[in-house]
């Protein structure tokens, strides 16, 4: 017998709850709509949540989805900015906040093994007493888990000095969307073989669903120092930029942020930006102490000959937390000024910088947007901010459209459409701009592989054929929530 | 194992040209790998050259196998089948050079030497101080995941490759990543070709991030009466604020084969005589920065080195550095040159564990009455040269009982060992891949996916793909 799409499901809750505990599924309509939305603009709503608490539940989870045939999508905290942990088609959303145990840390060979719930953050804080932390430090690190880290490759403004996520993970413990558990690389490096946690590491929940990450942990600086160089000129602070890169200074950090967004951040944050500038440079150098002096000193020599009216130095850990938090909280700012914003996630190499800002002002201007910049200028991974009301469909195709226009000019400067978020659903359009088809398809065959039914995250990454006109906006982002 | 196919002259020269291709087989000889010898050998001047050779291999189902300078080709295990060579050392360009960006498109048969001399000219240059360093290709070095002292700071080259184009075994030419420092589009396919032999594809181009070269460096060296002291001192170390390019720690029999003729031929700058003592182990580690940083480094190291009772210590100069960090670079070419049939085992290990495991393959070698060297890696890494007096049966069963050995001890903590380099005959009797891995069946599953026609160098990686 058929059995119809609404009988399928409430035999799946119930089978679901009988392997997690009723507490461990959600699926009243109420519920589910706390989980349509993630950092990003794109809504979709799964049939059902749960919350596995270990690996063989999660393998009971993938047995049931195989058996119903539905969809299941790994999430984290849903943070993420390109819909990667959205159930774009339906199906069952497994999130992973009750698998957040720090399983082992070692500290003396600098490693520890985490279940993918564990909030980036709260690992470093495990760690921070014996003067190491997880590098990773993506904007969201409060909030943001490792699994999710690790689906995204994440980034964060301490990427330039470094690395992303996958230079930090050594193995992983995976469940694959057939319900096999496969434990790839390990605690020691050089492990032989094909190197298949590179890449499953940033393949966006795709291949597998991770329940047992083991990472590195980094040392902490003996000494930071963190500036705040003022610019009049937008021109003046990226020409730092790209001087600053040329001449082999690698500092730990060097994020941008422009006079708009500036503002709304400090009418917000009261960081302390000069509200008259038209940009400033947040740049921070670490080290031992002998080198971070001289460091600090070359980058302010080097901002100072590109017209820098003013290089501040951060006098103490709290006046370097609030530079710090005036640039983590800064969507959170531009959240209070506009319905609703739309983030761009490009890279573009260092030394295009100052051509590509002027051409995303002329950009704005031309589609009537007012068009803000946040981003990590050192890794010349942009994150213009567009600013629309999506109540007015009209002004949301515009938006794309504007937002698509600048992509277009990240990739004929030689960039890419996504420095950090992901391409998720968000993005899976513009892959033709960088891929050919056959590229595309020996893509979609590797996903295949470890994906044969197409139930594990299905929608994503791959263009659907499906126009941009699918894609849904949300009302309002939630002034102060830590994206970026 | 089979005689090989014979090519079809015609569809070759075709595709490269006649003076691009050889069917000679003096010249072939030098294309052997594992007993092997291919029928035929095409020199492709373009990727695209290189997908028509693999669509031709693909169709008439010729198993190929991609090589640079072939200094490396004795890694791996024999392969099943070999028809065709294909020698990318025409594809030598590099493609596209941004100093201002410190990113670098480069093709995978330029050689090292000529890639780090265009770097210089910009003060820049890649951390790939890999073994055979002055004959060696960029696709050779990557193919094969040799690893450089540089590690220590720079991390692997997964860690500064930013992408890559490539063939797959159906003759497909495929790209992941891309030429700007942060980039999660798409698959990074490109990690998947880093040490696979070739197996799943051929690499046709490169991009790297680059670096700055130091200003000044200098190199520390603390001699210890046994092993523990020089572990120690890498674990303080290590715990410390320092953060040292290369962190190296060397057995007393080091100091002979680094003195010794053949490492004379392979490095021929002069070593200064405080590097390595016989009687001694030693701890050694390059360092950059200004001056302020460079005493500071010396204070810190001397102090370690005392607390954890060094017999000496020596700093070398910038200018005594070269022939020191060449010699740690060329440390397995020279253990290969040294005995008739050294047979060299990379043991990953975590760090705290490297002295507890090299005391355990020191005392299994000496049982067997067998002549070894070592060289461990602050990260975790240890080589553990044997070196027999001869090539014979004797010494193969020995050195498979300590390989043995030392497969379950490493395993034992966490670890695990393969067997680059033994001599060939010995490949099939001797654990060169380790113990079966459970991810075997996922890797198998990409082996099927990259090269249906298993025509890519087959049978020559972990088990057998």
């Amino acid at each position: 017998m058929k059995l119809t799409f609404v009988q399928i499901n409430r035999e799946l809750v119930r089978a679901l709850e009988r392997l997690l505990g009723r507490d461990g599924v959600l699926s009243s309509r109420e519920d589910l709509l706390l989980y349509e939305y993630d950092g990003s603009v794109e809504v979709a709503r799964p049939q059902c949540v749960v919350f596995p608490r270990s690996t063989e539940d999660v393998i009971g989870i993938v047995r049931l989805a195989n058996e119903y045939k539905i969809p299941m999508v790994g999430r984290g905290a849903g943070t993420g900015l390109s819909g990667g942990a959205l159930a774009r088609e339906g199906g069952v959303l497994i999130v992973f906040s009750r698998m957040n145990r720090i399983l082992s840390i070692d500290i003396e060979n600098r490693r520890a093994v985490v279940q993918p719930g564990v909030v980036n953050f709260e690992l470093s804080r495990a760690v921070a007493d014996a003067r190491l932390h997880f590098a990773p430090d993506p904007s969201s690190q409060k909030a943001c888990t490792i699994g999710g880290n690790v689906s995204e490759n994440a980034g964060g403004p301490h990427t330039l000095a470094y690395g992303v996520t996958t230079n930090h993970v050594l193995g992983m413990k995976v469940v694959l969307p057939t319900g096999e558990v496969v434990s790839m690389g390990g605690a020691a490096v050089d492990t032989p073989g094909y190197d298949l946690t590179g890449l499953f590491v940033g393949s966006e929940g795709t291949l597998a669903l991770v329940t047992e990450i083991t990472v590195k942990l980094t040392p902490l600086p003996e000494a930071v120092k963190t500036l705040l160089a003022v610019f009049d000129s937008v021109d003046d602070a990226t020409e730092t930029v790209v001087d600053i890169t040329a001449r082999g200074i690698t500092p730990a950090a060097c994020e941008m942020l422009d006079g708009w967004t500036l503002r709304a951040v400090e009418a917000y944050v009261h960081a302390g930006f000069p509200l008259d500038s038209a940009a400033v440079l947040l740049l921070e150098v670490d080290g031992l102490r002998e080198s971070v002096e001289t460091q600090a000193t070359d980058v302010a020599e080097v901002c100072s000959l590109h017209h820098a009216r003013e290089v501040r130095v951060a006098r103490d850990a709290a006046e370097r937390d609030l530079l710090w938090k005036g640039r983590k909280n800064a969507f959170g700012a531009v959240g209070r000024l506009s319905p609703t914003y739309y983030v761009q996630d490009g890279v573009i190499p260092r030394t295009k910088l100052p051509a590509t800002l002027r051409r995303i002002d002329e950009i704005g201007k031309r589609n009537g947007f007012e068009i803000g910049n946040i981003f990590h200028a050192g890794d010349g991974n942009l994150h213009p901010i567009i600013l629309f009301d999506a109540r007015d469909p009209r002004q949301f195709k515009r938006a794309v459209s504007t937002a698509d226009e600048i992509i277009q000019h990240c990739i004929s400067v030689g960039g890419s459409i996504t420095g950090e978020h992901g391409v998720g659903m968000e993005k899976d359009r513009l892959m033709p701009l960088l891929f050919s088809e056959a590229e595309l398809g020996f893509m979609r065959r590797v996903r295949d592989a470890f994906n044969p039914a197409g139930l594990l995250n299905p929608g994503k990454i791959f263009p659907s054929g499906k126009g941009c006109g699918e894609t849904r906006i949300r009302p309002l982002p939630v002034a102060g929530s830590v994206t970026g | 194992m089979r005689a090989p196919t014979k090519i079809a002259g015609a569809r070759l020269t075709d595709i490269v040209g006649e003076q691009n291709s050889s069917f000679d087989p003096g010249e072939l000889a030098a294309y052997e790998i594992g007993g092997l010898t291919p029928s035929g050998m095409a020199r492709p001047g373009s990727a695209e050259e290189v997908a028509g050779l693999v669509r031709m291999a693909a169709a008439e189902r010729l198993a190929v196998i991609p090589c640079g300078a072939r200094t490396k080709l004795k890694i791996g295990l024999a392969p099943e089948r070999y028809d065709l060579a294909i020698d990318m050392t025409r594809l030598d360009r590099v493609a596209a050079y941004d100093p201002g960006d410190l990113t670098l498109g480069v093709e995978a048969g330029c050689g090292l030497t000529k890639l780090q001399s265009v770097l210089a000219e910009h003060r820049q240059f890649l951390p790939l101080a890999v073994p055979w360093f002055r004959r060696t290709t960029v696709g050779g070095t990557i193919a094969t995941g040799v690893d450089t002292p540089l590690r220590q700071r720079f991390g692997m080259a997964r860690d500064y490759i930013l992408g890559m184009e490539f063939v797959n075994g159906e003759g497909v030419a495929a790209k992941s990543g891309g030429r700007v420092v942060k980039n999660v589009t798409g698959y990074d396919l490109h990690k998947l070709m880093i040490g696979a032999l070739g197996t799943l594809g051929i690499m046709t181009k490169i991009n790297f991030r680059t670096f700055p070269l130091p200003l000044e460096s200098r190199a520390f060296v603390a001699r210890f009466e046994d092993s523990k002291g020089a572990f120690e001192l890498c674990d303080r170390v290590a715990e410390s604020a320092l953060a040292p390019l290369t962190m190296e720690i060397f057995s007393p029999q080091v100091s002979g084969l680094f003195s010794s003729d053949v490492a004379a031929r392979m490095e021929p700058k002069p070593l200064d005589p405080g590097f390595l003592s016989p009687k001694h182990w030693a701890f050694t580690s390059g360092f950059a920065g200004n001056e302020a940083v460079l005493s500071r480094y010396e204070r810190d190291m001397t102090g370690m080195a005392e607390r954890c009772g060094a017999a000496g210590v020596t700093v070398l100069a910038q200018e005594q550095i070269a022939a020191a960090l060449g010699r740690k670079r060329e440390f397995i070419p020279i253990a290969l040159e040294s005995s008739p049939a050294t047979t060299i085992l990379k043991m990953g290990v975590l760090p705290r564990k490297m002295n507890e495991i090299l005391a355990r393959a020191g005392r299994f070698a000496d049982e067997a009455g067998m002549r070894w060297a070592a060289m461990a890696r602050g990260v975790g890494v240890i080589y553990f040269a044997l070196l027999p007096e001869a090539l014979d049966e004797n010494a193969r069963s020995r050195a498979a009982t300590i390989a043995e050995q030392m497969m379950a001890a490493v395993a034992a903590l966490d670890g695990h060992a393969t067997i680059p380099w033994c001599p060939c005959d010995w490949k099939s009797s001797l654990p060169v891949c380790g113990r079966p891995r459970e991810d075997f069946p996922q890797m198998a599953k990409l082996k099927t996916l990259f090269d249906p026609n298993r025509i890519l160098a087959p049978g020559r990686f972990v088990g057998g793909l």
